[in-house]
């Protein structure tokens, strides 16, 4: 055996894993893009369907459901590999512990937090979004998608060890994902109303970094409680 | 090449572990034979750094662990009741996924590990079809692979059959053999040999 035991090796082939891991599996993680892709489909059949109003919801709707959708998703993050240790080799690797749970928390991005902003333009047309605001939309979802991970990733490890931990799990995160929904839902609207949306799409990449740097340490923090 | 000393563990608002020592030097194991519940699994796991010690130390050839967890946890293998393998893949996946942490391995090396444990047969299937015994027996070819010095082990031979349990001592012979320390957590004592193996009956009276 060559020992080489490189961080970024060690990073991508977590990644590799978990994504070999859900295509095995898809409903995990095509079930939040249905959740979200049902939800905002709701809105126009519950509400006025009137188009100047249905744009004025628009931006609330989208974001609200993104975020319901994602809370849905994170519980999956880490709960099936805290039940049968891998959570704990992780912690025992030799590595950064953040470092890999950041490796985790990119995976499960990928899975359903790119799917869903993927989703969000199909969704948007269906809230009569004009069709020259859909690449703005999907710049919001695909970055306000990041740091909802980054924090879900926060709260699942908090919640780790309690059995049942879903309805604690969103009572912590939606809370912290406020900024995110307030500046997601204002690029949203300013997209739709064919304005530059250059302004909250700064502070969600901004909040998207400031997430990178310190959910992977809080997440590691408090999954390494959850297994004591 | 282990020492602990006064290690104090507890687990909530249970007093563990009181002041618990031991040495083991290079080319030695240590088996754990203490009643249920006496902390068999919380020493494992204090001296893994996965538990907070309340006081005392564990020493890793002369350096204290908590200074230095990384490079203390790439001589460790630890096995615990969770095998921390994966059920949706196969046996050869889950060994190369979860080698790759610990550096490049040749996939001769895991099948010829695979083959060891006599798996070569079952090792294309999902690991959540094969029996617990199987599913152990995929953990002990990973640990042979792992290629760390200080193997902390609990209940390595669980579910196992006698071949089995033949095939973890065999193990244990040659890790210690090879200069490696072992602590093993057991209820029923290995046949390990007694030059490389000492018992411990219960955490009043140490070996």
């Amino acid at each position: 055996m060559i020992r080489e035991p490189s961080a970024l090796h060690a990073a991508a082939q977590i990644l590799r894993r978990d994504l070999k891991l859900a295509f095995r599996r898809p409903g995990e993680w095509l079930q939040p893009v249905a959740f979200f892709l049902i939800v905002t489909m709701l809105f126009p059949l519950a509400l006025d369907p009137e188009l100047s109003r249905l744009r004025q919801l628009a931006p609330g709707a989208l974001w609200v459901a993104a975020l319901l959708a994602s809370i849905l998703a994170i519980e999956f993050l880490f709960r099936e590999d805290g039940r049968d240790g891998t959570l704990e080799q992780y912690a025992l690797s030799g590595h950064s512990f953040a470092w890999l749970l950041l490796a985790k928390t990119a995976a499960h991005w990928l899975l359903t937090g790119l799917p869903l902003a993927i989703a969000a333009p199909l969704a948007a047309l269906g809230l009569g979004a004009p069709a020259a605001a859909l690449p703005g939309i999907l710049a919001a979802l695909l970055l306000g998608s990041v740091s909802l991970s980054l924090l879900g990733a926060i709260g699942a490890g908090l919640t780790l060890g309690i059995r049942r931990g879903g309805a604690l799990l969103s009572l912590l995160v939606l809370p912290l994902a406020i900024p995110t929904l307030v500046f997601g839902a204002r690029a949203t609207q300013l997209a739709i109303q064919g304005d530059s949306l250059a302004g909250p799409l700064y502070l969600l990449a901004a909040l998207g970094v400031f997430g990178l740097t310190l959910a992977p340490l809080a997440a590691a923090a408090a999954v390494r409680i959850s297994l004591e | 090449m282990l020492e602990v000393s006064g290690l104090h563990v507890w687990r909530g608002e249970r007093h563990v572990l009181k002041g618990l020592s031991v040495q083991l030097a290079a080319g030695q194991a240590l088996q754990l034979l203490w009643p249920n519940g006496a902390g068999k699994t919380s020493l494992l796991r204090a001296i893994a750094g996965l538990l907070p010690v309340e006081a005392g130390q564990v020493r890793w050839r002369g350096q204290d662990t908590e200074a230095d967890p990384l490079t203390f946890c790439r001589d460790l293998a630890y096995l615990g009741h969770d095998l921390a393998l994966k059920g949706d893949l196969t046996a050869g996946e889950n060994l190369r996924y979860s080698l790759a942490l610990r550096g490049r391995v040749a996939p001769a090396d895991i099948d010829a590990a695979l083959a060891t444990v006599g798996l070569t047969a079952v090792q294309e299937q999902l690991v959540r079809r094969l029996s617990a015994g199987q599913q152990r027996r995929v953990a002990l070819a990973r640990l042979t692979l792992w290629d760390a010095r200080l193997w902390l082990l609990d209940e390595p031979a669980a579910n196992l059959d006698a071949a089995g349990q033949a095939l973890v001592v065999a193990a244990i012979e040659a890790h210690a053999a090879a200069g490696g320390v072992a602590v093993i957590a057991t209820h029923q004592p290995l046949a390990l040999s007694t030059g490389v193996s000492s018992l411990w009956r219960s955490p009043g009276e140490p070996p």
